[in-house]
């Protein structure tokens, strides 16, 4: 009816991760508080792995000292080291995350500076703490 | 009282279960416990991993290590089981799938869990093969 020109504007897109298909710049930025979600959830995967070490050791100590000696020899290599380094970082990741997430759950500190900060805390905890086992580790001839 | 349920949703008879709140209650209860025994299974780690086998038995049979290491590895596989159930209801739908990897969970996590604690105990009790 109307010869005026349509306007050429892309149609709205609801939100989702990426603008245009595979390889498209990206359209939520990754704010730290998505890494510290995700990571909690990767953390907790990797601790079940660690769970099920743990249940194995346990399992070599009541096989005698030979399989025990075997499951010491597995995690002292350098392979068994990557593993357990791994774990630790887990570890304190996942208990400071999860205490971050008891003090949402009983209603603090969810607004978004608080978030952003706590996750910050978080962070520098794990990897403090991680460095610090260490090099405990590394002094009392646990590695 | 009025109900607000749509008849669809009256056929299908779906809604709560009235159980959520138990399950979310045990992840917190367990991550609670779980924040002062993984402090000191990790103290732990750091003791036995400098020692030997004569030493690893010595230490758990020490009354306190033992219950301790008993407890820490009951309430990790039964809150692991919780997050990773979690996991497996938000990503997967198809339902034989979920059911299949749900009980894969419950399974291995109950399994680990006896087999860790039964040698625990056997070794603390027996003295292990010294």
């Amino acid at each position: 009816m109307t010869d005026a020109p349509r306007p050429t504007r892309e149609p709205p897109v609801s939100p989702h991760l990426v603008t245009g298909g595979f390889g498209s710049p990206p359209l939520w930025r990754w704010h730290i508080t998505m890494w510290s979600s995700i990571l909690h959830r990767a953390s907790g995967c990797a601790l079940y792995v660690g769970a099920l070490i743990a249940a194995a050791w346990a399992i070599a100590l009541a096989q005698g000292p030979d399989r025990y000696a075997d499951f010491k020899a597995l995690l002292g290599s350098w392979p068994g080291k990557v593993v357990m380094f791994g774990l630790t970082l887990s570890v304190f990741y996942h208990l400071a995350n999860g205490v971050r997430h008891l003090v949402w759950d009983a209603g603090h500190g969810f607004d978004l500076k608080s978030a952003n900060a706590s996750a910050v805390v978080v962070f520098a905890f794990a990897a403090a703490a991680t460095l610090a086992v260490w090099g405990i580790a590394g002094m009392t001839g646990a590695l | 009282m009025v109900s607000y349920r749509t008849p669809l949703g009256r056929a299908r008879g779906l809604g709560s279960a009235m159980q959520g709140a138990g399950h979310w209650v045990s992840e917190r209860v367990s991550a609670i416990a779980l924040v002062p025994l993984v402090l000191w299974a990790i103290y732990g780690v750091l003791r036995l991993a400098a020692g030997d086998y004569g030493f690893a038995v010595h230490w758990i049979q020490d009354p306190l290590n033992a219950t301790l290491t008993a407890l820490t590895l009951a309430i990790s596989f039964w809150h692991m089981q919780s997050g990773m159930r979690v996991i497996v209801e938000d990503y997967i739908h198809k339902a034989l799938s979920k059911s299949a990897l749900l009980l894969v969970n419950l399974f291995v996590c109950w399994l680990a869990g006896a087999l860790a604690i039964f040698s625990i105990l056997k070794v603390a009790l027996s003295g292990g093969a010294l």
